[in-house]
């Protein structure tokens, strides 16, 4: 998943913690709320949960692989911390060289006006990063996270753990969750655990 | 071939208004188009909304005094096919939204039609009353009954032309029959049987029994922590009355063969293109799900939609498909943003032209995209009412992806991702196109018509 020549940096210093690390965390974070989203709807759309949980799982795995869980920074820090989780395009692209070149249109007739080849840019992932894209994605990045997290805090911490109280079983067995019987997932309970753990620091 | 270079014969707009007046408690919502569907002549067009609506609309007919008027489709039925229902056992609102429609074959004056919400099946019979009987014995004209006793002689009822009315009246309703949310429902070419297809099962029907139906594909795990993909699209074969095909949200598609065995949990074929390492991210599983596959007229082919691209399979080569479309390329460096805004999960249908030569999809920015597949050729049209003159040529529209933005050219980030092209249509024989953009249903034409 790394892109070729990104060095990997221990995260004892956080602010020098890779973005890669800190977008991937980031991600991980912004799937662990969907599922919850998922879950307070009445019923959940079974294909949605499904991508979203292994997306999730994925991210989880290669974690494990890279033998670090990376914590969030605190809530404390205020607006710094949200500042540290930039546009996450860098996720996106796997290679820096962007796309292969469609055929060249050149040769067509006119007749017809043809899109022509769109290239996403070359460059280094500085580029890439510093584009007018990520950072307006970033601004909708933050509301979007800031709204669910807000309305998450706003509640008592007795409606917070309601919240997750119910949550323990598969997030894709609707027939035994409607039933009321739930069974665990010791890898959703860990996400869960995560996010509470977030949501407390507050 | 010319795909369609498309004035807009009529831009024709789906307004709640159509359906005689009746708003939902949802409002505006109910008006979103939710399935567009040809029927097997092209002279019928229906549409379902998420209002539980079906409109239909009728080409009219040629006529010398009305040169202009020719191929317009214009209102021809509109009724509600489902409600909201409530499922007390689970508490849980079963939506109306119509998500499928798929026609019946035509066999006698009266056309059918499959609509599906995501839980029941209903049978529509649309039929058309030109006449009346007028002169009963036993009841006055308004209606009301007469007293038999006072009857002193008989009189023949005689048939009186009236106002055509056109009258839609459910047949059948096929219902129980669906743990999970039907995504597809096609019409077997044997004009008796169709499957429904859910996430996790297929279920064949007969349209004649409503009581029950066969389960022939069940990819539910015994433990439910152990799925991993689920059923996201299914396609009878158009001639071969034995063979099915269906996706998965990783992007795989299986043919089955019901004379193999009663259950076909185990394919016949199995088409999946080999990833490319060097485009995996952690995207690549959502974005490689299929949320269409059709089968080409010819029966030959297979076209599967993933949120990038459409390819094209041939039957005969489950490694890899002989085609592929990028749709919406540029959308690749975005997938975070898309996935955040839930945008990634979009379902875009897809659908050949008459003669396979071409096919189209749908993106965003009320952009659709059309493929020539003999001459390689694709462009990129807007459908909206500032773009859409009646009998005015489409232009075709160009994205920008990155780098210095030319005249007329749309930059990414300027993209309207609520404005997305989900569903359309292509008639079965003329290039005449129905793209749903929202609530507007636009209604495109090649000029050579």
């Amino acid at each position: 998943m790394f892109a070729r020549g990104l060095k990997r940096k221990c995260a004892v210093d956080e602010e020098a913690a890779p973005a890669y690390s800190l977008q991937r965390q980031s991600l991980l974070d912004m799937s662990l709320v969907k599922l919850q989203l998922c879950h307070m709807l009445v019923e959940p759309n079974l294909c949605h949960s499904l991508l979203i949980t292994n997306t999730d799982q994925q991210i989880q795995e290669e974690m494990t692989q890279d033998g670090r869980w990376c914590m969030p920074v605190p809530q404390t820090a205020g607006r710094a911390s949200r500042d540290l989780l930039v546009s996450t395009e860098i996720l996106c692209c796997c290679t820096w060289e962007g796309v292969h070149p469609a055929p060249d249109p050149g040769d067509l007739a006119s007749e017809f006006q043809v899109v022509p080849a769109v290239q996403a840019p070359r460059g280094s992932p500085g580029s890439v990063w510093g584009r007018d894209g990520p950072q307006e994605n970033r601004g909708s990045f933050h509301k979007s996270l800031d709204q669910i997290f807000e309305t998450l805090e706003s509640q008592s911490p007795g409606a917070l753990e309601q919240l997750f109280s119910d949550v323990h079983g598969s997030y894709y067995d609707l027939d035994a969750v409607l039933t009321g019987m739930l069974g665990g997932t010791k890898l959703i309970q860990d996400g869960l655990d995560h996010v509470v753990d977030i949501l407390v620091e507050t | 071939m010319l795909v369609c270079q498309g004035p807009g014969i009529g831009s024709v707009t789906h307004k709640s208004t159509w359906a005689l007046g009746a708003r939902t408690k949802k409002g505006l919502l109910a008006d979103v188009i939710s399935t567009v569907e040809f029927s097997h002549s092209g002279d019928l067009l229906a549409t379902g909304d998420k209002g539980g609506r079906v409109v239909i609309f009728q080409r009219e007919q040629e006529n010398k005094s009305r040169p202009h008027s020719r191929g317009e489709y214009n209102v021809y039925s509109t009724f509600q096919s489902h409600e909201p229902e409530f499922d007390y056992l689970k508490s849980l609102e079963i939506e109306e939204k119509i998500n499928k429609i798929r026609w019946l074959p035509q066999q006698g004056a009266a056309r059918f039609l499959l609509s599906t919400n995501d839980k029941t099946i209903k049978l529509w019979k649309i039929s058309e009353r030109d006449k009346r009987a007028e002169g009963y014995n036993l009841k006055d004209e308004d209606g009301r009954l007469r007293d038999p006793l006072r009857i002193t002689a008989l009189r023949v009822p005689i048939l009186k032309p009236m106002d055509l009315m056109v009258e839609a009246s459910p047949r059948r309703v096929f219902a129980n029959a669906h743990t999970y949310h039907i995504n597809s429902i096609s019409v077997n070419s044997d004009h008796e049987t169709y499957l429904s297809a859910d996430d996790l099962r297929i279920n064949l029907w007969h349209l004649e029994i409503t009581d029950r139906s066969f389960n022939i594909v069940d990819i539910k795990p015994a433990n439910m922590e152990e799925l991993t993909e689920v059923i996201t699209a299914a396609e009878f074969h158009p001639h071969q009355c034995n063979v099915l095909v269906y996706s998965s949200s990783k992007g795989t598609i299986r043919l089955c063969d019901m004379r193999s065995s009663a259950l076909c949990d185990r394919h016949s074929k199995f088409f999946e293109e080999p990833e490319d390492p060097s485009s995996r991210s952690f995207f690549s599983e959502i974005i490689s799900s299929v949320s269409d596959v059709k089968f080409s007229h010819s029966g030959r082919y297979m076209m599967t939609r993933d949120y990038l691209s459409v390819k094209v399979w041939d039957l005969n080569m489950e490694s890899r498909p002989v085609e592929t479309h990028q749709v919406h390329e540029y959308l690749r460096s975005k997938l975070c943003s898309l996935y955040e805004n839930d945008c990634i999960f979009d379902k875009f249908e897809c659908c050949w032209n008459g003669s396979d030569s071409a096919i189209m999809t749908g993106s965003y920015n009320n952009f659709f995209r059309m493929f020539d597949r003999t001459t390689w050729r694709d462009v990129t049209l807007e459908a909206s009412r500032e773009n859409s003159k009646p009998r005015a040529s489409l232009k075709p529209r160009r994205v920008c992806a990155g780098g210095k933005r030319k005249k007329d050219e749309v930059s990414v980030d300027s993209l309207d991702f609520s404005k997305k092209i989900l569903h359309t249509a292509w008639h079965p024989v003329e290039n005449i196109i129905a793209v749903a953009a929202t609530n507007n249903l636009y209604i495109f034409q090649d000029k050579a018509n």
